[in-house]
């Protein structure tokens, strides 16, 4: 592609500019009336402000506030961190919102005053425009706003949005009537209906999802947010109960001590790190050139069974290309193929071209057209083409007519595989060389290479395939058996795709589709995940969740990865984050209660040096590991296409056994750090 | 430990195991509502209390059936408590309960909890035994089970509000469950020695000329139900270690096996509702390893000893509290059993385990009472388990976390936090409360970590809904009475309401097929998720009051100091 996407001005995950920007706003979050929308890290924060006022009070009082100023810095620099990574996330949403602002200027609209005059127009904003009204575009003009083309046919030039520089033909009716405010039309001219009204362009919508401004918690981070929230709330009860044991035992440990255990028993990590998670998911789908209308649609994809993948341009190339050479009795099959390819050389269409790649691949038959040579171009009137040089003559062509030019020497063996051929869904083309019938050209549409492997790693990730297709049944079945498909939908209707899809859901699967015609539309709709092309019509844009700005159908796999990848990386760190607990115990419970039995020392198994060291390692462990965290949070858990079974162990052993260790060892190693530089 | 004892807990375990398959599957069919044999005495009962059996229940209706019952049933015992006096079957002319030990002991029973602050042969008559008592032992456990049952259809159907006719499963668990169970292991009972009589008590002479009461009663059939629907409350105060109520070894393996019965058949019946019979076998196989792994730990605290006592040259396990004609290992078993059961049944003084030992019972307690725990109600907490380790591990394999093809979305678990929510409220927050108030403290035997664990295990099991003692603990005060009570209320019903509303939620969502997307919930990787979930999201809360109590008591007896 020569395109220059979006992509291909990937944002480092450490740009500096971001990051400085960053550290600011990490700040202006600390609010906490914006915080309390994570009750993990506001509880953080509550408790963070009550050790700074004790710490204080230390100070007047003349105690020494070493240690509980220490704490406060660090409660602090937990809640920082956790702003910190939610800033980072939408500082790299907001870089991509630049770019695609530029494309965004004042734009000015030639609103129509009559809709079948086209002369007669009055200029207006382009922001002023609303729904169904009438404007002309012409060449060199930006399209003011989404919309329909009701009146006229041009090229316009889409990589604004999709990077893709090729212009593409918009035209009135049909599959390709849609455009995109913003886009530019480079030759002839349009009329377009407003489909959208002003804030709710295809543009500003997309700004709106990488900034997060349009940011809402999807459903399963919801879930997730009253999960962490349900711990919080248990292990607060555990803390502040404690003081009533203690308080029986002989000792109260200080109120800066319990605030250290209570934090480093919530779940900060994943806490801290969960919107960052979020908005990242959201920003990896808008690199892939995705735009969904919301988180949830994202998420749902992770869930689908089924794909449903329309058969031409998806799985096929959409075009006919030469898959074989089958002689007649009698004839070598190089010399058929010599033949062929001579035949060909002057037919620059992909048909032909595929004929003499073939001849050179398969055969080893290569030539260099001569000079003298006479192309005899295809027409619709003789149905053959081929080349004249020096009284020899090649033709290839529709059988029939081939036929016709060297009557009576079609065997019954020849009909017979022309016929095979056809059955099979290719496309038999006869060839001659002078006046003697070689043998057929066997032209199919071909599977794109490398689809079998995806479907074949969607299947291991319990993903079914189905191709839809208007092709016969044994056409279909032919391509579904070549591409690997687990099953088909021969001479699809519309109401053959809806119907389909609804018996899928009912039997409890969940269904995506991609399409882009009119006539998808329902069935997009029907999906639970759908999937239009930009190139597609309005109704089909508008009836999907999803919108492929690339349109390039295979994209589902990706956004189906990316839905999967965002809610590994949630559980991965949930789980990281829980299973860090044991080892906190192990580190704060020794250092409370050992002054009122000693023997409890002995559950200090990391020997860390003091009560207040111990504390402190837990503490800035607790701080610290958020930040060692953002990467994988904003670059997601890697995804690997493999059966849950098999995904899960991995994951668990990663990040829950990883979990149960790395804060020994992370602890242990802060603690020898401490007492290193005297702080201990 | 001795071989001898490794085979004994095995060989109790083993016939537990076998029997949860064909008693599974036949409370299955009970639930099923397949017509069964007895299905006039039901119609008839049905037709006298104006029940349409075909009628379904949202959840809403079902758990107010349940609470109606539970309420008017609270009443009625809470009467024959109170008036005993004048009622019949009383031939020792027992006086009625005071108002604050009434009401504890009504709800007690009510909860399937059996927490039991008086001593059945010096306070109840036989009349308040077997009218008041053993008719709640049935219904309690009854009205876990057909909770169990309508978690269980949530799971199984889709599209629907309906989770089944609390009054039918209610009956029908009774008639064709409990009441079969119950005479059967009556009997062999009644065989082995225990006494069935409606006489108070006989009076003999002993050897030095004294004269003794030994108290008498119907105790055999209490004893079945009480075991089989762990309830535990026993008719003597010394509960299942008391002659009459366990006179033998054989007895008592009978009887542990009682107690087990039903709570590891739950997890298969439930297997074959939803039609996924491997996967109620990971559930029974998780409380199954988890039990096995809490019973060997106890058994080796109990089998290691005294140290103490050892330097005095005692050597051997530790036989305080325990009976002879038990020993170390089956005393192990039975009060492992009956703290993982939440039955609450004793035969060896809990309050004498070793400090480890005796942690081992409070862990078991406050895992939530799911390995197997109560009847019926150890199935819906052990669900409650597996749709939040499903939904945090779930998240791992990419996908919107389901468990039998329902998605676990921010409803349940909204609920499920709500339920597991209350067991540290009510056990951490109560023992805090009590430890720093005078009456409190007042009931305290023993001062140090001791006394913490004594006022720890009384909160924990009666929240848990246990019932057993750690003994020890003057429990008749008003701040114990009333307040435990609470603790067992909210342990019941605060639990079972959001486990119903789950239910009602799950119910009315379709069922998703399965793919090789989908995250596995049987085999060994769930189970072994699912036991460590527990353990780290059931216990770790509780750690910290463990190491001021056990823990401290512990290393403080390694370092020479008893308390």
């Amino acid at each position: 592609m020569t395109t220059q996407t979006l992509e291909a001005a990937p944002i480092g995950l450490f740009d500096p500019r971001i990051l400085r920007r960053a550290g600011l706003d990490a700040f202006a979050k600390l609010n906490p009336a914006a915080l309390i929308r994570n009750p993990v890290i506001f509880v953080t924060e509550i408790v963070a402000l009550l050790v700074s006022v004790l710490a204080i009070h230390d100070l007047i009082d003349g105690h020494s506030p070493t240690f509980a100023i220490s704490i406060a810095l660090w409660l602090w620099l937990t809640v920082l961190f956790a702003t910190f990574a939610e800033a980072v996330a939408e500082g790299r949403g907001r870089a991509r919102a630049e770019t695609l602002r530029r494309t965004r200027s004042d734009l000015v609209a030639r609103l129509l005053d009559d809709p079948a005059d086209r002369t007669r127009f009055t200029e207006v904003p382009a922001a002023t425009l609303r729904r169904d009204a009438l404007v002309l575009v012409r060449a060199g003009d930006l399209i003011p706003s989404d919309g329909e083309v009701v009146e006229g046919q041009a090229s316009v030039d889409e990589s604004a949005i999709t990077g893709e520089s090729a212009p593409v033909i918009r035209e009135a009716g049909g599959d390709r009537s849609a455009v995109t405010g913003g886009t530019q039309v480079i030759s002839d001219w349009l009329v377009v209906r407003i489909t959208a009204e002003p804030g709710h362009t295809f543009i500003e919508q997309m700004i709106a999802l990488v900034e997060g401004a349009s940011r809402r918690k999807t459903p399963n981070e919801i879930a997730l947010d009253i999960l962490l929230a349900g711990l919080t709330i248990i292990f607060l009860i555990a803390v502040v109960t404690l003081v009533g044991l203690a308080r029986y035992s002989g000792h109260v440990p200080s109120v800066v001590v319990l605030a250290a255990l209570l934090v480093t028993l919530i779940p900060t990590t994943i806490g801290g790190l969960l919107s960052a998670i979020g908005i990242a998911g959201m920003d990896r789908l808008v690199r892939f050139n995705v735009i969904a209308t919301s988180g949830r649609a994202v998420e749902a994809a992770g869930d689908i069974d089924m794909l449903l993948l329309d058969k031409t341009g998806t799985i096929t190339f959409g075009n006919r290309m030469a898959a074989g050479f089958h002689p007649i009795a009698g004839v070598d099959p190089r010399s058929l193929a010599q033949a062929a390819a001579l035949a060909s050389l002057g037919d620059e269409t992909p048909e032909g071209r595929s004929v003499v790649t073939l001849a050179r691949d398969a055969h080893g038959v290569a030539f260099d057209l001569d000079p003298d040579a006479v192309i005899v171009p295809f027409s619709a009137n003789t149905r053959v083409s081929g080349i004249d040089l020096h009284d020899r003559v090649w033709r290839k062509g529709a059988v029939d007519s081939i036929l016709e030019l060297v009557p009576g020497q079609a065997t019954d063996a020849f009909r017979a595989e022309v016929e095979r051929i056809a059955r099979l869904g290719a496309t038999p083309l006869a060839v001659m060389e002078d006046n003697r019938l070689l043998g057929i050209i066997e032209l199919k549409d071909t599977v794109k290479p490398g689809i079998r492997e995806r479907f074949a790693a969607l299947r291991r990730m319990g993903i079914r395939t189905v191709m839809i297709t208007g092709d016969n049944r044994t056409t279909a079945a032919a391509i579904a058996a070549e591409a690997g498909v687990d099953d088909f939908l021969a001479q699809a209707t519309p109401q053959d795709k809806l119907a389909y899809i609804r018996r899928e859901q009912e039997a409890g699967r969940l269904v995506a589709m991609c399409g882009d015609g009119t006539n998808d539309a329902p069935a997009l709709a029907q999906a639970d995940v759908g999937v239009a092309m930009q190139t597609g019509t309005q109704a089909a844009r508008e009836a999907g969740n999803m919108v492929d700005l690339d349109s390039d159908p295979t994209k589902l796999i990706e956004v189906v990865e990316i839905g999967k990848q965002l809610l590994i990386t949630r559980g991965s760190l949930t789980t990281f984050s829980i299973a860090n607990d044991v080892s906190k115990y192990f580190a704060i419970l020794p250092a409370i209660f050992a002054a009122t039995y000693p023997g409890l020392a002995a559950l200090n198994i990391m020997r860390l040096h003091t009560p207040q060291s111990a504390i402190l390692s837990a503490v800035i462990f607790n701080a610290l590991i958020i930040v060692a965290l953002v990467p994988l949070a904003l670059r997601g858990v890697r995804f690997r296409a493999t059966g849950a079974s098999a995904l899960l162990r991995r994951n668990l052993l990663i990040y829950g056994l990883g979990g149960l260790i790395a804060p020994f060892i992370g602890i242990k190693l802060i603690d020898l750090v401490l007492v290193a530089i005297g702080a201990a | 430990m001795t071989l001898i004892g490794w085979v004994q807990i095995a060989l109790v375990l083993a016939a537990v195991l076998a029997a949860a398959f064909p008693l599974g599957a036949w409370i299955a069919t009970v639930l099923g509502g397949r017509r069964l044999a007895l299905a006039p005495v039901e119609r008839a009962l049905y037709r006298a209390g104006g029940i349409d059996p075909e009628r379904g229940m949202g959840w809403k209706s079902y758990a107010i059936a349940l609470l109606v019952l539970s309420a008017v049933h609270f009443a009625l015992l809470y009467a024959i408590l109170r008036l005993q006096y004048w009622l019949p079957f009383n031939p020792q002319g027992f006086a009625g309960m005071s108002p604050k030990l009434a009401f504890n002991t009504a709800i007690s029973f009510v909860t399937n909890t059996n927490w039991q602050a008086y001593s059945g042969e010096a306070a109840l008559s036989n009349g308040a035994q077997m009218f008041g008592l053993t008719v709640h032992n049935f219904l309690s456990a009854a009205a876990g089970i057909a909770a169990a049952g309508a978690v269980a259809r949530a799971f199984a159907r889709a599209g629907t509000g309906d989770l089944g006719n609390f009054w039918v499963d209610l009956t029908r668990i009774t008639l064709y469950v409990l009441l079969p169970l119950a005479l059967v292991v009556t009997i062999v009972l009644i065989a082995l020695g225990v006494p069935q009589t409606l006489a108070g008590s006989v009076d003999a002479i002993t050897l030095e000329g004294a004269k003794q009461t030994i108290a008498l009663g119907p105790v055999a059939f209490q004893e079945a139900i009480k075991l089989l629907g762990t309830n535990g409350g026993g008719f003597f105060n010394a509960n299942s270690a008391h002659p009459f109520e366990n006179p033998s070894a054989i007895s008592n393996i009978l009887e542990n096996w009682s107690l087990l019965a039903i709570g590891f058949a739950m997890p298969i019946a439930f297997g074959r509702i939803v039609g996924r019979p491997r996967d109620g076998l990971a559930l029974m196989i998780t409380m199954a390893i988890l039990l096995a792994a809490f019973t060997l730990a106890l058994y080796a605290a109990e089998a290691a000893g005294n140290p103490l006592l050892h330097a005095l040259g005692l050597p051997g396990g530790n036989m305080e509290g325990k009976e002879v004609r038990f020993g170390i290992p089956l005393s192990s078993l039975f009060t492992a059993s009956t703290t993982a059961t939440s039955t609450g049944a004793v035969i060896a003084a809990h309050d004498s385990l070793t400090p480890l030992g005796g942690m081992v019972t409070l862990v078991l307690m406050q895992l939530g009472e799911v390995i197997p725990g109560g009847v019926g109600s150890g199935l819906y907490g052990m669900l409650v388990f597996v749709l939040l380790t499903v939904f945090i591990a779930g998240l791992m394999v990419g996908r919107t976390p389901e468990y039998l093809g329902k998605k676990v979305e921010a409803r349940e678990i909204k609920l499920a936090m709500l339920a597991v929510l209350i067991l540290p409220l009510a056990i951490l927050g109560g023992t805090a409360i009590s430890l720093c108030t005078a009456s409190g403290l007042g009931s305290l035997a023993n001062a140090g970590p001791h006394g913490l664990s004594e006022m720890l295990y009384a909160w924990t099991s009666s929240a848990a809904n246990n019932g057993s003692a750690f003994a020890g603990l003057s429990a008749d005060t008003p701040l114990l009475d009333y307040g435990l009570g609470i603790a067992m209320l909210l342990g019941r019903f605060a639990y079972l309401v959001p486990v119903l509303a789950i239910a009602g939620s799950l119910a009315a969502k379709p069922k998703l097929a399965a793919s090789a997307g989908t995250f596995p919930t049987h085999g060994v990787l769930f189970a072994t998720l699912l036991a460590i979930n527990i353990l780290i999201l059931g216990g770790l809360q509780f750690l910290p009051a463990l190491s001021l109590g056990p823990l401290a008591e512990q290393f403080a007896m390694l370092a020479g100091q008893t308390y």
